[in-house]
């Protein structure tokens, strides 16, 4: 194997497995050490900065970390990232002050169409830079489908309203109730740039017989979400059946029984563990008395005189054929009828883009998806751009907000003259941390802490109230304990082959056996000969050049605590622990040249 | 010395042997040794050669003097019996302990101070007398713990760290044991730990008294140009006689070697050694042999290690005082002590 080049800024950055996994590449490390020394308001401008919406992902995020934590691979459970995110929006003092200022009118017009993620973290890079951006949102208020669809006893209004007014303070003009209907419209108003974060906005349909005769009685789940966000519906019926396995539908059935749902099920065709729904939204919709039953097709809507009266569902099992698809095959099982008032269907979400004109230069696929180029987020046509659940279909908020970054700095470059498909290296800070002899600035000391739970509200009291957010968050005192859980994969270990004696003290000291000197040869071969070995490819070998005896030094990533014990036991400070920060590139970054300054 | 306790989180993929214990749980507690003492790299070795055999921590006795090498019994074996002595006096208090109780793993860890100056006269007695244990020196050729004064296995002519040449001739531990009779001798190097786990787990399973000398740098005051016990003299002038694979049980011997060049001896207790020659005139069952062969090699500057020598059929000290199978200390005072009438017998033969 090759010596690793620890000076490309990938290396240590797939290091930081959660940082990696983050769509926007949220230092995490670096922030959670904020928490645990209380220094929230800079936690939370860190988050600020790479994620825009720290207290609305910290409730809402799908955590892309959390499964990528290398917690997870060393005990049970990740560490709680997304709900220490939501720890610094909490306790932060008033942050105002340290929001960029509107810069002076660059006399550029930038159009964004829907008041979503996507649309408001374009904004938020732009216009400091000094572009007037107006928003356009169907909508009164800014937020997307994080104010229309997300429940309030998830996330609150408040929370909506701090954020986007963040934004909104930075100059940027928000015309709320003004839907765009024409694209061709927009065009003809010569605005330097057009950003589409419209989003996903339509809730796919479930046509099976009964569903035009009992209509009135079938919602359509992210239609139904939005009306009751905005106060216009209240109730539903006692008796009522979600149709669909993913997060909407968790929405849609907690929100139910609130509303007056007594008996709510979910239904859904795949089996349990395959839906598309996040463990932790499985877990708070059963905590609310909601079954989930699986392996169950709806086939029919029953009604009676125009009133639905039930659902008919065909049992399927699954079976694999030999590629190793999966189909669902009738089980054998007669039909069964669950009987109902009220049916949710949140069965997926489509992209509708019936406003944009065929003459307006931007192409689509066969699949009505607008041809978007995946890294500057470009349209067919050069000055439009999408981002969010409008260039690629339904995700998460987080991603949004990394397709906002993206195409704010396309159109920045654009607009600069610059070649949009030339991305600047981002900036790398390599430093150590060595404080004494045994002395480090971050406390290598790790914590055997188990994963600390989220309080939440009484169940009575929050099926009572739809405003009533149920997790009530981490206090002070458990947000330390789960601060201390990080194990600062950020802090690097970094060998320097010149200055090994080989002497072997940091192989005996390693708690995870990562270390081992051996003579170099091929990736496989030298994955079975390490002290522990190490199947897993995706995890990176950090191999040194050649040391005196003609060995190498061969350091697996997969596990290691980053506790120091190396550094700390190396006579000749072969060893060091260093700081890795990366600087991902914005829109009006200070320094877009290719520097690095790595190790 | 490190101040964060070692994390109790291991490889999740760790093997586990026929005990259920992974390497990890024949630790004892963090090493206050300076960081990279060679001492910490024996501590290794005795933990994976412990954990290889699968032995039963409970049944391990760990005895040391006083120094740097004797502080490192409380690094291993945690859950084992230890007892830190006086200085050079591991000998004795291992010669009790093991007449009280047969049963026991007896590890005695030494350092070059403590049984080459203050207690040569023990180290030689208690290797004269046959003890099953196992004797090992952590061998730097240096006081450490008073900063660095030459010790007695110090070369004529090696240079301390302050420049100063030693004018005195050198003791070699080695070559005193094969003299006072040791059944397994063996000498090692802190930095080759593949040599080292292997003749460990033999010694262990040797009956009698086995010695092995370790010569492990110290980092602090030994590791310098002129030294002879540094890292890098150590390397280049290490000269190993063979390599050893240590086979428990009935396992087969799967290492495929070239016709000819393999040697099994089979110890006492069944454990096979597979000796792979790599000086092929090296015979490790001729004691003078043995003798002549450290002294030339010695001579040309060149440190001699693998197996020196083995007596498979060696016995000990319990077979030569003829004593119970059982282990003194369980016996009952009565079996112990059994009254006047046999004392009055025993008197009347001796008349």
């Amino acid at each position: 194997m090759k010596p690793t080049d620890i000076s490309a800024p990938d290396y240590f950055h797939k290091v930081v497995d959660c940082q990696w996994a983050c769509p926007a590449h949220t230092p995490v490390p670096e922030y959670i050490r904020l928490i645990a020394e209380g220094r929230y308001s800079d936690a939370y401008m860190i988050n600020w900065k790479s994620n825009v919406f720290p207290g609305i992902l910290g409730r809402t995020c799908d955590r892309p970390c959390e499964p990528a934590c290398r917690r997870g691979r060393v005990e049970e459970n990740p560490v709680a990232i997304c709900r220490l995110k939501r720890v610094a929006a909490d306790f932060k003092d008033d942050i105002k002050h340290r929001l960029p200022k509107p810069g002076p009118k660059n006399g550029k017009r930038i159009a964004l169409v829907g008041g979503g993620p996507a649309s408001l973290s374009v904004a938020r890079d732009l216009a400091p830079l000094g572009y007037h951006c107006i928003v356009f949102d169907g909508d009164p208020k800014a937020g997307g489908m994080m104010r229309s669809q997300i429940p309030k006893f998830r996330l609150p209004d408040s929370v909506i309203d701090e954020e986007t007014d963040y934004i909104l303070g930075l100059g940027v003009e928000f015309r709320g109730g003004q839907r765009v209907d024409s694209m061709k419209a927009l065009l003809s108003d010569k605005y330097d740039a057009i950003f589409v974060g419209s989003g996903a906005p339509r809730g796919r349909e479930l046509d099976i017989p009964g569903r035009k005769e009992a209509a009135s009685n079938i919602h359509i789940g992210i239609e139904w979400l939005a009306n009751v966000s905005f106060g216009h519906v209240s109730k539903i019926g006692k008796r009522v059946i979600v149709l669909g396995g993913g997060n909407t539908a968790m929405d849609c059935c907690r929100t139910a029984r609130r509303l007056g749902g007594e008996s709510v099920k979910v239904v859904v065709r795949s089996g349990f563990e395959e839906m598309k729904a996040s463990p932790w939204e499985k877990e708070d919709a059963i905590h609310e008395d909601i079954p989930i039953l699986n392996y169950m097709v709806p086939i029919e809507f029953k009604h009676v005189g125009g009133k639905l009266i039930g659902v008919t569902f065909q049992q399927v099992k699954a079976e694999y054929d030999a590629k190793g698809r999966r189909n669902l095959v009738p089980s054998g099982d007669p039909d069964h009828t669950i009987a109902c008032d009220d049916v949710l269907v949140a069965v997926g979400q489509e992209n509708a883009f019936p406003w944009i004109e065929a003459d307006c230069g931007i192409e689509f696929d066969k699949w009505h998806m607008p041809k978007v180029d995946p890294k500057t987020f470009v349209s067919t046509n050069p000055k439009v751009f999408f981002g969010g659940d409008a260039a690629f279909g339904p995700k998460n908020i987080i991603w949004a907000v990394a397709h906002g970054h993206d195409a704010a700095l396309s159109i920045h470059r654009m607009l600069s003259g610059e070649d949009i498909t030339e991305r600047p290296l981002p900036e790398v800070h390599v430093s150590s941390q060595k404080m004494g002899i045994h002395e480090w600035s971050y406390d290598n000391d790790i914590s055997a802490d188990q994963r600390f739970k989220v309080p939440h509200r009484d169940k009575v009291i929050a099926l009572k109230d739809i405003r009533a957010e149920v997790e009530l968050g981490y206090d002070v005192k458990l947000a330390l304990g789960e601060a201390q859980r990080c194990l600062n994969c950020d802090v690097q270990t970094v060998f320097s082959a010149p200055l090994c004696i080989e002497c072997d003290a940091c192989v005996d000291i390693c708690p995870m056996d990562c270390i081992t000197f051996t003579e170099n040869g091929e990736e496989d071969d030298v994955r079975q000969r390490l002290k522990a070995p190490s199947p897993h490819h995706d995890q990176a070998l950090y191999v040194s050049g050649d040391l005196k005896t003609g060995r190498v030094m061969i350091k697996d990533e997969d596990v290691c605590l980053h506790c120091g014990l190396c550094a700390e036991r190396c006579p000749t400070g072969a060893w060091d622990m260093q700081k890795y920060l990366i600087d991902m590139v914005h829109a009006g970054s200070s320094c877009q040249s290719k520097a690095r300054s790595a190790a | 010395m490190t101040y964060i306790a070692k994390p109790k989180f291991h490889h999740p993929s760790l093997k586990k042997n026929d005990l259920g214990y992974t390497h990890r749980d024949y630790e004892g507690k963090i090493s206050t040794l300076c960081a990279g003492c060679g001492h910490d790299s024996i501590t290794a070795s005795i933990i994976e050669a412990c954990y290889e055999l699968s032995i039963e921590p409970h049944r391990v006795a760990k005895i040391s003097g006083i120094g740097c090498s004797s502080k490192t019994p409380d690094y291993f074996l945690g859950n084992s019996h230890g007892f830190n002595s006086v200085h050079g006096r591991m000998p004795s208090v291992l010669t009790g302990a093991n007449l009280a109780n047969r049963d026991l793993i007896y590890l005695g860890v030494s350092g070059d101070g403590d049984s080459a100056s203050i207690g040569f006269g023990q180290f030689a007695h208690s290797i004269r007398r046959g003890v099953n244990m196992t004797y090992i020196v952590e061998n730097n050729g240096v006081y450490g713990l008073t900063k660095g004064q030459f010790s007695a296995t110090a070369d004529r002519g090696s240079k301390s760290k302050k420049g100063v040449t030693n004018t005195d001739n050198a003791i070699d531990l080695v070559a005193i044991a094969l003299q006072l009779g040791a059944t397994f001798v063996a000498r090692s190097f802190s930095g080759d730990k593949t040599q080292l786990v292997p003749l460990i787990a033999a010694a262990i399973r040797h009956k009698g008294a086995s010695f092995i000398d370790v010569i492990s740098p110290c980092i602090a005051f030994n590791n310098h140009a002129g030294s002879t016990k540094s890292f890098d003299y150590v390397r280049e002038h290490n000269d190993a006689v063979n390599r050893l694979d240590v086979l428990v049980g009935r396992d087969p011997i799967s290492v495929d070697y070239a016709p000819g060049t393999v040697q099994v001896v089979e110890q006492h207790d069944g454990t096979k050694l597979a000796l792979r020659k790599l000086d092929a005139d090296y015979d490790p069952h001729d004691r003078l042999g043995a003798q002549t062969f450290l002294a030339r090699h010695a001579a040309k500057g060149q440190i001699v290690t693998g197996l020196l020598y083995v007596d498979p059929e060696a016995d000990d000290l319990h077979t030569h005082l003829d004593t119970v199978e059982t282990p003194l200390n369980t016996l009952e005072a009565d079996t112990l002590c059994p009254g006047s009438a046999v004392l009055d017998k025993i008197n009347a033969s001796l008349r």
